[in-house]
């Protein structure tokens, strides 16, 4: 099912969270909401499960072009899974799954023994189909978040909704979760939103990444789209790591290493993984920096330097053999390339 | 244990000594000798005092009022908890000040309150004499008074646990299609439940055992108005001791009761 917002509005006392947002989610895509805290993309997503409202007469929410705006969350269809889970801690798990299916109204209430059958498929789904008679305080995170998972898909909803649902793991457990979740979404094609701050997380298993900041969207497009063309500063800040450089202290270096796109005025932007270095006495393109510091535990080294015109310092990530055949020494003058940069409109403040 | 952090053993034993000689004079002794006195005349007498009709009809006028207060305060303290603990709104504060006023007044001054209001004299107290209904020195008059006095037990109790416990598990009652009913009852009463059975223990004692506020508005008219701790005193006045202790014995026995029902609550808690 498609899910569509338009001009959402949402504010809580002076506090604007959502200010006039437009979202469309097409069937059986998996898309991410992006943000830092405090971007307004929790609410949009309560907001679309209808845990909240939209502010009156400020904008509609349509499910596979139905008016949904004013229908209460029990009746939308909607699986929501809460960032800590929210499992029902009274109840063992299969009771948490089935919990869905037991407070139907009696005429559409399947026999108890269709619901046992159906919760512990569910479990088998999930691969948890051992752990039905445990409590939720006996289970780990990754488990809590799966029978939770198994529980919102329990009432054959149409929409999944996942709010940080990794927020609260450990970073082993939060990749191979975020890998289950993505070969999950290929098996049962549901559309699924969910709301993180972790733009690796986003850009890994996304079909499409909405970027939100400050109450409003971004940018929409494909994890390569986003972060190949960020539309904004604040998208290029927000998707990795980067450079800010003052440009006209650039222009001296024109015709020695920088892209024509580049004005005198303004600031560019630059990927630390975009920067070439090359050995300062080889000559060539490029302009002049003092190595400051040398990071190389991990796969990639990174390398900091202080431009020698403006004193800036640069970020530059190089991999291992590169920076092993550059023999790189700290306070030694290294010449560096700027390979990809982007700039924005000066009057966008970021 | 390092011994640096450790005191040394006549520091531990000390303290331990005060704490229990503190217990028994003040605790333990007072209760035994309200057990000793009420027996002093042999166990017939005894049963002679509390089968008496008066202490009869206090016992109950005791229960009833106990029987109309606990439920309205177990009823209205989930409402308040359930709205304070769950919801945000304009003077939640001074609701959950209100709420503790009857602890921070004296009871004869609540007691007072409602002769103020209610009593011959009183805003509406003509108003109730035309229309002949009695609430001072009269029954209605002691449910209100110790409805007002024990109105903190059950919800001082349980807002701490529901602001602890949020609402994450409703909303997702909610979004999985409970009703409010259902989210209630499967949901919210489960998480809450021994809480509010220990609230309940609590304000049972305190209604069972109230005197200041119930002396003021009870007029202590005898087979009517006296509820056990009223009619102890009557006894207790005339000389009549050993039947004083026998119907106090009662409410000593209500007392170590709860005491147990709490102990076993807590423990419960304990192992969960």
């Amino acid at each position: 099912m498609s899910i569509e917002a338009h001009g959402i509005r949402k504010q809580f006392g002076s506090y604007t969270a959502l200010d006039g947002v437009d979202l469309n989610v097409p069937q059986g895509k998996l898309v991410a909401l992006l943000g830092p805290s405090g971007s307004g993309k929790t609410t949009l997503l309560r907001i679309i499960a209808g845990l909240e409202f939209p502010d009156p007469g400020s904008g509609r929410v349509l499910f596979h072009g139905d008016d949904v705006t004013d229908v209460p969350a029990g009746k939308r269809k909607v699986g929501f899974v809460f960032q800590h889970y929210a499992l029902f801690r009274h109840m063992s798990v299969l009771e948490n799954v089935a919990f869905g299916l037991r407070v139907r109204r009696r005429r559409d209430r399947p026999t108890a023994a269709a619901i046992a059958e159906r919760a512990h498929r569910l479990l088998e789904l999930v691969q948890l189909d051992g752990l039905a008679g445990r409590f939720p305080s006996q289970l780990s995170g990754g488990e809590r978040q799966r029978v939770a998972l198994a529980r919102a898909l329990a009432v054959e909803p149409k929409v999944l909704l996942l709010d940080e649902p990794f927020g609260a793991l450990d970073a082993r457990v939060r990749k191979d979760l975020r890998r289950w979740l993505r070969r999950f979404h290929d098996e049962i094609q549901l559309t699924t939103i969910f709301v993180t701050h972790d733009q690796e997380e986003a850009l890994e298993i996304a079909d499409e990444v909405v970027i939100m900041n400050k109450a409003h969207v971004e940018q929409v497009g494909t994890p390569q789209q986003v972060y190949d063309r960020p539309a904004s500063p604040f998208v290029y800040q927000f998707l990795g790591n980067v450079n800010v450089l003052r440009a006209p202290a650039l222009a001296a270096g024109r015709r020695r290493g920088l892209p024509d796109e580049v004005g005198a005025e303004g600031q560019i932007y630059v990927r630390p993984h975009d920067i070439e270095l090359t050995p300062h006495d080889a000559g060539g393109e490029g302009l002049s920096a003092i190595v400051r510091h040398i990071h190389a535990a991990g796969p990639h080294a990174r390398v900091l330097l202080e431009q020698v015109q403006t004193r800036e310092q640069v970020e530059v990530e190089i991999s291992r053999s590169e920076l092993a055949g550059l023999s790189l020494a700290v306070n030694e003058l290294v010449r560096f390339r700027l390979r990809q940069t982007h700039s924005f409109d000066e009057d966008y403040a970021i | 244990m390092p011994r640096a952090t450790r005191d040394p053993a006549w520091a531990r034993w000390l303290l331990t000594g005060v704490a229990l000689v503190f217990l028994a004079c003040f605790l333990v002794l007072p209760l035994a000798i309200v057990f000793i006195e009420a027996l002093s005349k042999g166990i017939p007498y005894f049963l002679r005092a509390i089968a008496e009709p008066e202490a009869l009809a206090a016992i109950r006028l005791t229960l009833l009022t106990v029987a109309i207060v606990v439920p309205a305060n177990v009823t209205f303290g989930i409402a308040a908890a359930w709205a304070i603990g769950k919801f945000k709104f304009r003077g939640k504060s001074l609701l959950t000040t209100l709420i503790d006023l009857p602890f921070a007044v004296s009871p004869v001054i609540s007691g007072l309150l409602f002769v103020l209001v209610f009593g011959a004299q009183g805003w509406v107290g003509s108003w109730l004499i035309a229309h002949d209904i009695r609430i001072i020195f009269a029954v209605p008059g002691i449910i209100l008074a110790t409805t007002f006095v024990t109105v903190p037990f059950v919800a001082r109790e349980l807002i701490p646990l529901m602001q602890a416990q949020g609402t994450d598990e409703e909303y997702s009652a909610v979004t999985l299609g409970a009703n409010g009913w259902q989210t209630f009852w499967r949901v919210t009463f489960p998480n809450i439940r021994w809480g509010l059975f220990y609230g309940v223990i609590l304000c049972n004692a305190r209604a069972m055992g109230e005197f200041g506020a119930v002396s003021v508005v009870s007029g202590h008219i005898r087979g009517a108005t006296n509820t056990i701790p009223l009619h102890v005193e009557i006894l207790y006045n005339e000389y009549n001791i050993t039947a004083a202790f026998a119907v106090a014995s009662l409410l000593a026995l209500l007392a170590l009761a709860t005491l147990v029902f709490k102990s076993v609550i807590e423990w419960r808690q304990g192992t969960r």
